[in-house]
């Protein structure tokens, strides 16, 4: 069976930091950042660029809409 | 656009699996972070974009927090007093029979104010689309006691929670409307997890679908949060409607048309 | 050549309406206007024009469908009478605030509150200093005829559209209700292209329309205010609409309007039976007022009766204007009454000659 992996992309500047999608993550790869984005909220990002499967749960959660989910096949 | 890019590699426009709707411009929302609100609008507007509609649609603002959102809709808009986005909504469906048309209307504006636009719409059948964002709180003007706002529930204008013979019963604007012959489809959604996420657009998909076979009104409660208003974190605050709102507000279909 | 028809003022509106091209009427029963609605109901005008006329719930209901229709670009209209037109305040206000076109007609009577059925011209205030909240105009016409009630109609949408503003007809339940010989225009086609500014679905290559009354930014909604009354100071300008009947050798007039115009206009005949010159000074456009027109007739004359069926309203604008050069009274019956022309004679000779 073929692998799917996925990745994120995270509009940062318009993260408002509610960590909705963290929940969301069925492979809890996603986590909230240390640093603060210009409006002064911590930002969601990919902890783990192996766990993502790109199943689009944390974007389709996301009140702000500022996840861009990719997905391929490997092996 | 600043990111933080993990696998590069795969970022490739035939990789690309989710994107936001063009049917949303790219404003920043002004709604606290985690507020449903974004989420519902999102999925109005990626149900208008799946249907085609964006040049056939008409949305009706209401007052309250999404006052604002013709801000964000890449579709022509309608601001309409407190309350009366039903009213609004009836004359330009009739006099545009052939458009779409929405309302969007929060707890306050739908089921205090605007009752009797409300019932009276729904009750004529008008074939428009009906959208109300029940959070059980005025979010707007600072967290008051709404029509929806639970037994005990605290807000700033029940500060030591809602007593009901002191301040009346919460009202099931949803199931009141269920029993008009206007409506042909009823139902009771939320946003907060990727499951329900899916069910509302669903339900969002069907509600168009069916004002575009004229049959009736389409009307979709969705049960959100107030993060601001219940002075919690986002998360927790879903956490506490999930445990709390649901019990009284149960999600799900309560009218459904019958199948030809 | 089409014949006159006997009809009563609200039918006589509701039938110019049908031929002005009306898209929508929306509208709520209410005495002394519902032959409005009845006739239109009557009528089928959806099968004459393809006109959408809908029952509302109530007065607010009905002016919220007039703000969804004009917003849609349509031709649309509402009638009521006070105590109705009170209740669309907020409305009106956000009408104004949000630049749409639509008719509103007030077939008055007698308040306030309940007050009663009967006539009166007591919805002066409300109609030309705003009514509801926030700085703005309705330019109001007051027709003294069942003729004017029809002709009226076209002239409200030509207005309303010229300037993306909500027009006001004032009338009262006298003229509301007499039955008066009338004739109508041919049939006006309903528009086909709506305004470009209509929230009707946006095509591909324009952005969105959006239609509201509000700016959270105060310097930009500054800027709005200042643009309505540019818009305002434009509509003074060149809209003003009066009448003047045997003002030329006048020593004296009455200002009128409406129902009371008609009863002044017997007063003068009977005052110049006794040998006062009277004129009528009518003014049309109630807002904007003929504040000019009423100044320069003050300079020929001696003094002016403002007979109103109200407390004293349209007196104040009439002194406005006079700024105190020559006496200016008022005379009028409230809650419905209406005044005899003897008595009103007997005002002027009270009040003004020997006061």
């Amino acid at each position: 069976m073929a692998k799917v992996k996925g990745t994120i992309v995270v509009d940062i500047e318009k993260c408002k930091g509610c960590e909705i999608c963290v929940t969301a993550c069925p492979t809890s790869v996603i986590s909230m950042s240390v640093e603060v984005n210009g409006k002064g909220y911590p930002y969601a990002y990919l902890n783990d660029p192996d766990g993502c499967t790109g199943c689009s749960n944390c974007a389709i959660v996301c009140p702000d809409g500022v996840i861009t989910v990719y997905r391929q096949k490997i092996g | 656009m600043a990111e933080k890019v993990v696998n590069q590699e795969m970022i490739k426009p035939e990789n690309l699996v989710y994107q936001k709707t063009k049917v949303l411009n790219d404003n920043v929302m002004h709604y606290c972070p985690g507020c449903g609100h974004g989420t519902a609008h999102r999925i109005i507007a990626e149900v208008i974009e799946e249907m085609d509609i964006q040049s056939e649609i008409i949305g009706i603002a209401p007052v309250g927090c999404s006052v604002l959102m013709y801000n964000y809709f890449n579709v022509d808009m309608q601001e309409a007093a407190h309350g009366r986005a039903p009213a609004v909504g009836t004359a330009v469906k009739r006099l545009l029979p052939e458009k779409f048309v929405f309302t969007y209307q929060g707890d306050g504006d739908l089921a205090a104010i605007g009752t009797a636009e409300t019932i009276h719409a729904c009750n004529r059948g008008e074939n428009i689309t009906m959208f109300f964002i029940n959070n059980g709180i005025y979010g707007m003007t600072g967290g008051q006691m709404a029509p929806t706002t639970l037994e005990g529930m605290k807000s700033s204008t029940s500060p030591y929670g809602r007593d009901i013979p002191m301040m009346g019963n919460p009202l099931k604007m949803t199931e009141l409307v269920a029993q008009l012959p206007g409506t042909c489809y009823v139902t009771r959604q939320a946003v907060h997890d990727p499951s329900h996420v899916r069910k509302t657009k669903k339900a969002v998909r069907k509600a168009l679908e069916y004002q575009k076979k004229n049959m009736g009104t389409s009307f979709i409660e969705i049960v959100s949060n107030c993060n601001s208003g219940w002075k919690m974190a986002p998360v927790e605050a879903n956490n506490w409607m999930v445990e709390n709102m649901f019990p009284f507000f149960p999600l799900g279909d309560l009218k459904v048309p019958e199948e030809k | 050549m089409e014949e006159y028809k006997l009809m009563k003022g609200n039918e006589a509106i509701a039938e110019a309406a049908i031929r002005a091209g009306t898209d929508g009427y929306f509208g709520y029963p209410i005495t002394p206007q519902s032959e409005v609605m009845e006739y239109l109901m009557a009528e089928k005008p959806h099968e004459r024009t393809g006109m959408v006329v809908l029952q509302a719930e109530s007065e607010v209901a009905s002016i919220n469908m007039l703000y969804g229709g004009a917003a849609a670009g349509k031709k649309v209209f509402t009638s009521s009478s006070s105590p109705g037109v009170s209740l669309m305040q907020e409305g009106i206000s956000y009408i104004a605030g949000a630049e749409l076109p639509c008719l509103i007609v007030n077939v008055a009577r007698g308040g306030p509150g309940l007050g009663t059925i009967q006539p009166g011209q007591a919805d002066y205030f409300q109609a030309t200093k705003g009514g509801g909240h926030g700085d703005y105009n309705l330019i109001v016409l007051a027709p003294a005829s069942v003729q004017e009630m029809a002709d009226f109609v076209s002239l409200s949408y030509d207005l309303a559209f010229k300037y993306r503003n909500p027009v006001m007809i004032l009338s009262d339940g006298a003229i509301g209700q007499m039955m008066e010989k009338v004739k109508f225009k041919e049939q006006e086609p309903r528009m086909k292209t709506p305004p470009d500014w209509a929230t009707v679905g946006k095509p591909a290559d324009r952005g969105p329309n959006i239609i509201t009354s509000l700016d959270l930014d105060p310097a930009r909604q500054e800027r709005f205010n200042h643009k309505l009354q540019e818009k305002y100071k434009k509509i003074r300008e060149k809209e003003i609409l009066f009448e003047e009947i045997d003002c030329e050798d006048a020593d004296y007039a009455f200002v009128a309007y409406g129902t009371s115009a008609r009863i002044c206009q017997k007063s003068m005949q009977l005052a110049r039976e006794e040998g006062i010159k009277v004129g009528l000074f009518r003014p049309i456009t109630l807002w904007p007022f003929p504040y000019e027109q009423v100044t320069r007739l003050s300079k020929k004359i001696k003094g002016m009766l403002s007979v109103e069926l109200s407390a004293g309203q349209m007196v104040e604008d009439v002194r406005l204007a006079v700024e105190g050069k020559i006496k200016v009274h008022h005379y009028g019956r409230m809650g419905g009454m209406i005044p005899t022309p003897e008595e009103i004679v007997l005002a002027l000779k009270k009040q003004i000659i020997g006061g």
